[in-house]
């Protein structure tokens, strides 16, 4: 089953992730993006929906930015499962030919787009940070960190459609919906039997949330391999309490164990856009750097001045952090006692 | 019980070097290493033949020092260790390389169960066990913390980024594992010398698998790198806070404060 003619393919095509209802961020995200690309090619934006009772939010993907939504909808197709995903997505994308097709690099979406890419027998680029089109040749130019330090490769997918891509949530922009526009929704027949289905989803179990996630967060200090050890990096969670911030992690000390996998920020990890960032010990590799690259005040920590990230930080400090983290620690509770007597004067009655 | 562990030779360290022409990377003479997050699907295979018998299987694509890692999977236990290897598969991307796992497994005939890491950790693409699990019609069950079998039908508990999700499938099944799963083994000296001294690694071609050559390497991988080039991050420049750490710690919280920040 393979998409070979070339010519006949067009239109670019987002997967809309949905949980219960739910959109996925991402999923709306790349419609932004999408529509961006789609507009250079002069061609159409295409949502595909997949799931039970989604109707509802199907107009919303049009003001994010899709020309048609494709809708399944369907109880058979309530839960995400690989097999009733992909047929239905490789079924419609025989008929319809699309160009392009992107998919957000969630849990489910790096579960469902390697899948589909062999069933269409196509190219899927893992992970991208940018996104372009070359006018000329018509092709989406996808661009992502590579293995080895500070290297980018532009990857694209000439003579196999569609051109298939995958993006990491908070790497491109949300844009604001425009509730003026139009478009039209396309509801299709889902045919699979239950039966033909290999797998079953037995039990869903949702994590509690801890709080603010990592994207959200108005200030983030992210520890390095620099801060040595699990010592070195409960160091670092005590700065970030006293400063309200959450804790990240480039992806060393992730792999060390020194905190968890949902902590890594990068290509392969989290995206954030927070007010400030705090670096400790961490060099600034373009993996990392792809994650944090729009904090908007960058502060760096390390012993070493020729260390990648005072090549984008705004501010800073060539020191060992077991020094400097005490004395910012100091100086943080030190500061915060002096504010706190007027404000618990205040709390005296008149 | 038979299970087949696809295992995969990375490179030990980022600091490597690429071919501009190509845009492959230049794995000779870099150290490699068995991809860490493999060991853990090893281990699940060692522990479910524990419990279940059969035969394990370790497979993997890659150039001829690759016989490192099969040689490492031999010395975890692994029964079998089988190297693709031939000139035309260099360059291949994701799906080249399944479509290549995936001849070499259905040359292995019978198996119950496939098993691979989640990742690689040079490519993290983690596309490999899926597109595998495509190209041989298989149920894919991702990202696994738990394995149980039971009859001829497998569950796992499946990581997701807000919880879990517990799957069943019917057997024959690819599954891909987390490397929380569990804690893999540390061959003994002994067995690592038995393990090259005693055990065989199979090398098989492009014509032991009876492939089609268009669809190996660089000409028949659909993604191609046009380019590869270094990206240095730059911003404004940047201001140094110079001084003693107490100096720069009360300059640092004043800058802060100043953008209200604290
Ligand atoms: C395919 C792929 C995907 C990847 N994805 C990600 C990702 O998503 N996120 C990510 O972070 N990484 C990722 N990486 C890894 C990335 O390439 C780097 O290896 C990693 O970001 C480096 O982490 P680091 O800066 O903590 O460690 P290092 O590069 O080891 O740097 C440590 C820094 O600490 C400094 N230092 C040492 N001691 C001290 C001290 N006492 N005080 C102050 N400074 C000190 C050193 O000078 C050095 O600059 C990926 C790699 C690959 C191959
Ligand atoms: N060349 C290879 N040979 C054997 N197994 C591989 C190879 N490449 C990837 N794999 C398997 O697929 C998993 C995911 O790899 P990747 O898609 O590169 O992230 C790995 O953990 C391995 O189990």
């Amino acid at each position: 089953m393979s998409i070979g003619n070339i010519q006949e393919s067009s239109g670019l095509w987002v997967f809309v992730e949905q949980s219960d209802g739910t959109l996925a961020r991402v999923s709306l995200e790349l419609l932004g993006k999408g529509r961006d690309l789609a507009e250079k090619l002069g061609v159409d934006v295409t949502a595909i929906l997949i799931g039970h009772n989604v109707s509802e939010i199907a107009e919303e993907l049009i003001f994010y930015g899709a020309d048609r939504v494709i809708i399944a909808d369907d109880p058979i197709v309530q839960d995400y499962r690989t097999e009733t995903h992909t047929e239905i997505i490789a079924e419609q994308a025989l008929k319809e030919k699309p160009d392009i097709l992107l998919i957000g690099a969630t849990c489910i979406g790096r579960d469902l787009a390697p899948r589909l890419s062999a069933r269409l027998n196509t190219g899927c680029t893992a992970d991208c940070t940018e996104l372009d089109i070359d006018k000329e040749m018509r092709l989406i130019v996808a661009t992502k960190p590579f293995f080895g330090r500070d290297l980018m490769a532009d990857i694209i997918c000439p003579f196999h459609r569609p051109q298939m891509v995958t993006v990491r949530p908070g790497v491109m922009e949300l844009k604001d919906q425009d509730r003026k526009r139009h478009g039209e929704l396309i509801y299709i027949d889902v045919k699979l039997k239950e039966e033909d289905i290999k797998v079953k989803v037995l039990e869903t179990m949702r994590a509690a949330s801890d709080g603010i996630s990592l994207e959200e967060a108005d200030k983030v200090v992210a520890a390095g391999m620099g801060v040595g050890n699990q010592d070195g990096f409960e160091m670092v969670k005590e700065l970030a309490k006293l400063l309200g911030a959450q804790v990240g992690a480039t992806s060393l000390p992730v792999d060390e164990g020194w905190v968890s996998e949902d902590k890594k920020i990068g290509q392969t990890g989290k995206t954030i856009r927070p007010k400030l960032y705090i670096g400790c010990g961490v060099s600034g590799a373009i993996q990392h750097s792809a994650g944090m690259i729009n904090s908007e005040l960058i502060i760096a920590i390390n012993t070493n001045p020729k260390a990648d990230i005072f090549n984008f930080a705004d501010y800073g400090i060539i020191g060992n952090i077991n020094e400097i983290i005490p004395a910012l620690i100091k100086e943080l509770k030190y500061s915060a006692n002096k504010s706190l007597r007027p404000a618990c004067k205040r709390l005296k009655p008149n | 019980m038979n299970i087949v562990v696809c295992i995969k030779q990375v490179p030990e360290t980022s600091d490597i070097g690429w071919d501009s022409k190509t845009g492959s990377l230049i794995r000779e003479g870099v150290e490699g290493i068995l991809n860490p997050n493999d060991k853990n699907a090893l281990e699940a295979a060692l522990q479910i033949r524990q419990q279940h018998g059969g035969v394990i299987t370790a497979l993997s694509m890659g150039p001829r020092q690759a016989e490192d890692a099969l040689r490492e999977a031999l010395s975890m236990g692994v029964d079998k260790a089988i190297l693709l290897n031939d000139r035309i598969f260099a360059g291949s991307d994701t799906l080249s390389t399944s479509y290549a796992l995936s001849l070499a497994i259905k040359k292995i005939s019978r198996f119950d169960l496939i098993l691979c890491g989640k990742e690689s950790w040079d490519a993290m693409t983690a596309h490999v066990g899926p597109q595998v699990s495509e190209l041989l019609n298989l149920p894919q069950l991702t990202y696994a913390t738990e394995i149980t079998i039971h009859n001829n039908s497998v569950t796992i508990k499946q990581k997701l980024e807000d919880g879990f999700k517990i799957l069943t499938s019917s057997l024959p099944a690819l599954i891909t594992v987390e490397k929380e799963i569990n804690q893999p083994q540390i061959p003994s000296m002994e067995s690592i010398m038995n393990a090259y001294r005693n055990k065989e690694v199979q090398v098989w071609t492009n014509e032991d698998l009876g492939a089609d050559k268009t669809h190996f390497g660089l000409k028949g991988s659909p993604t191609q790198s046009r380019k590869v080039y270094i990206k240095k991050v730059h911003k404004g420049k940047v201001i140094i806070l110079e001084g003693k750490p107490d100096e720069i710690a009360r300059n640092l919280v004043q800058i802060l404060k100043q953008k209200g920040l604290v």
